[in-house]
């Protein structure tokens, strides 16, 4: 249904600045191409044929973190990976988001041993954790479900913060 | 988020940057005076299936050589098997290889098997071959996808993907979890079929056949595919022994060397079927090899559905001092309680002694060293992983062509890193 239809013939739409950037947003995160373990699997599940991520806006898969404004850590991060996961979401522009796939990338899973970090939140922010080893395609939608609706509460005085507490 | 956790990790930048002259011996010298150019490839890169890494060097764009660089997903998964009992041990198994987790499961509780001396009734046996054979379908189905992909077609990706849906619904009905099922544990598997995995089998060989011929039509007369993929990534039998390849992508080099027909296990001996063989040893003839596979696996199934009828015994072993009893027996015996509490606290005991099993699990030979210490827990566990060795090949195969062949070898070899790095 078109707008148009939904209002009628009023032909002005009047919304604040906050509220049409953060409905931008939401309906077009790009992730970036990006997977670790066993989850980046569950994760090519959820872009295929049977799950279809491409209802939420988020088909669209960038290789380049600069391109991408989402990173789901999908599967363990490891010591040896830990800083080239940082180096990513360095590069990454702003706004961006993080969604930590799985219980490795939560908290460690079952790995709690020299080689895993204990939880992605470690070394990045993270925005929404999904549980599951590995979540289940509609676990991570709805993790992204999730991620979308919290982008949809964004205000501006958070962006000014968080660019603030950055430099 | 979780504000206040104490952090247990440092994260050290520095570790990821590095100097030229570590590199002194390792790339020509005509990389260190600039000569030629290095080029990180990975551990971030969709091509490289995983955190491989690859540090490249290239006279215009052709590869000089070729350093992987792998443990970027190195777990210690070995090393936290020692702390556990041979039965939760299974669970960490699945994660190593997570296209075909139940593979990595079979040749753990073989391991278990053979090393406290257990038999496996013929049923469990046959169960076990359906669930090897569906997931080595769902794995080349994944290898497939992703394979086409780096080549640039789209569509293969979303067909093979809807298939192995199917698959990872059986394996939901069998265990309760698409991937990660944990299905087999010594002495069989975890529960018998349920009702409704056989009609979904039976459906899934029904529209199989179909779909991977329409893989084929994509595919092999596709003059871009042939482009790409033939003359490819040559490797020769002997070189491929040498550098220890297994699997379909040393029988596309033409050696006959399958596990399931030299060193029979779980009942193989009894099944028809064949084992295609390449002769070029290239991209291509690892990819008509994997896709024949599919086409045997599917037969092995259809045979193994008909002995299900016929096989004697339960679905797991009947001997309480491995095998816990069922659920129903705990009200009535005191036995059953008795074993099922000691399974399920102390686990079984195993002898101080060593053994080695290997089985054919889709990417090639998956071994696995066991050595017990007369309790509960393994002294040592070791796993010998197809990929690691075919990541050792991916220079020798590599050197010589352009940056974009490397990318069809690299898909061609089917490497998983959580395999490799465990």
């Amino acid at each position: 249904m078109g707008v148009t239809q939904k209002l009628g013939n009023l032909g002005v739409v009047t919304t604040t600045l906050e509220q049409a950037i953060n409905w931008a947003r939401t309906g077009a995160t790009w992730p970036l191409l990006f997977g670790l373990a066993c989850c980046a699997i569950e994760y090519m599940s959820t872009q295929a044929s049977n799950y279809d991520l491409a209802r939420f806006g988020m088909e669209l898969n960038r290789a380049s973190p600069r391109q991408a404004d989402l990173m789901i850590v999908a599967g363990r991060v490891t010591r040896k990976m830990a800083p080239v996961v940082r180096q990513l979401y360095d590069q990454m522009a702003d706004p961006k988001w993080v969604i930590s796939m799985g219980d490795c990338a939560s908290c460690g899973g079952v790995y709690n041993n020299y080689a895993v970090v204990q939880g992605v939140d470690e070394i990045i922010p993270v925005d929404v954790y999904v549980a599951g080893c590995p979540p289940r395609p509609e676990q991570l939608m709805h993790g992204i479900l999730t991620l979308q609706e919290k982008i949809r509460g964004e205000r501006i005085s958070d962006w000014a913060l968080t660019i603030r507490q950055e430099a | 988020m979780v504000a206040d956790a104490p952090k247990t990790f440092q994260l050290d930048m520095s570790q990821w940057q590095g100097s030229l002259d570590e590199l002194r011996g390792l790339v020509s010298e005509r990389a260190m005076t600039g000569e030629t150019m290095l080029l990180n490839m990975g551990p971030h890169h969709p091509s490289t299936h995983g955190v491989l890494r690859l540090l490249l060097e290239l006279d215009g764009e052709e590869i000089v050589s070729c350093l992987p660089d792998v443990g970027y997903l190195h777990t210690g998964i070995e090393k936290n098997i020692e702390s556990k009992s041979y039965e939760k041990a299974v669970t960490l198994t699945d994660r190593m290889d997570y296209l075909s987790p139940m593979s990595n499961n079979m040749v753990f509780c073989l391991a278990v098997e053979k090393l406290v001396d257990l038999d496996v009734p013929e049923r469990a046996q046959v169960i076990r071959v359906i669930c090897l054979e569906l997931s080595r379908i769902a794995s080349h189905l994944v290898w497939l996808g992703t394979h086409a992909i780096d080549m640039g077609a789209m569509s293969v990706f979303l067909y093979a993907f809807r298939e192995r849906e199917l698959i990872l619904d059986m394996f939901e009905m069998l265990s309760g979890q698409r991937m990660m099922g944990s299905y087999f544990r010594p002495g069989g598997v975890w529960r018998d079929l349920r009702p409704e995995f056989l009609p979904a089998l039976r459906h899934f060989l029904d529209i199989m056949p179909g779909r991977i011929a329409d893989y084929e039509r994509l595919l092999t007369n596709n003059p871009i595919w042939i482009d790409r993929t033939q003359g490819v990534g040559i490797i020769e039998p002997d070189v491929a022994l040498a550098w220890g390849v297994s699997g379909a992508s040393l029988r596309a080099s033409g050696v006959n060397w399958d596990i399931r027909k030299a060193m029979p296990y779980s009942g193989y001996e009894a099944y028809e079927f064949n084992v295609p063989l390449g002769e070029h040893g290239d991209v291509y003839d690892r990819y008509m090899v994997r896709i024949e596979e599919m086409r045997q696996s599917l037969r092995i199934i259809e045979q193994a559905i008909k002995r299900l009828d016929t096989a004697k015994g339960g679905f797991r072993s009947d001997n309480r001092k491995f095998v816990p009893p069922p659920r129903t027996e705990l009200g009535q015996s005191m036995e059953a309680v008795i074993h099922h509490f000691k399974l399920w606290t102390e686990g079984f005991s195993a002898p101080d002694k060593e053994v080695y099993v290997s089985i054919e699990s889709p990417r090639g030979e998956i071994g696995c060293y066991l050595h017990g210490t007369g309790g509960n827990k393994p002294r040592r566990v070791h796993f010998k992983t197809p990929s690691f060795m075919h990541i050792q090949a991916i220079p020798v195969m590599a050197e010589g062509h352009m940056i974009a062949d490397l990318v069809a070898i690299i898909g061609s070899v089917d490497i998983v890193l959580g395999d490799c790095d465990r």
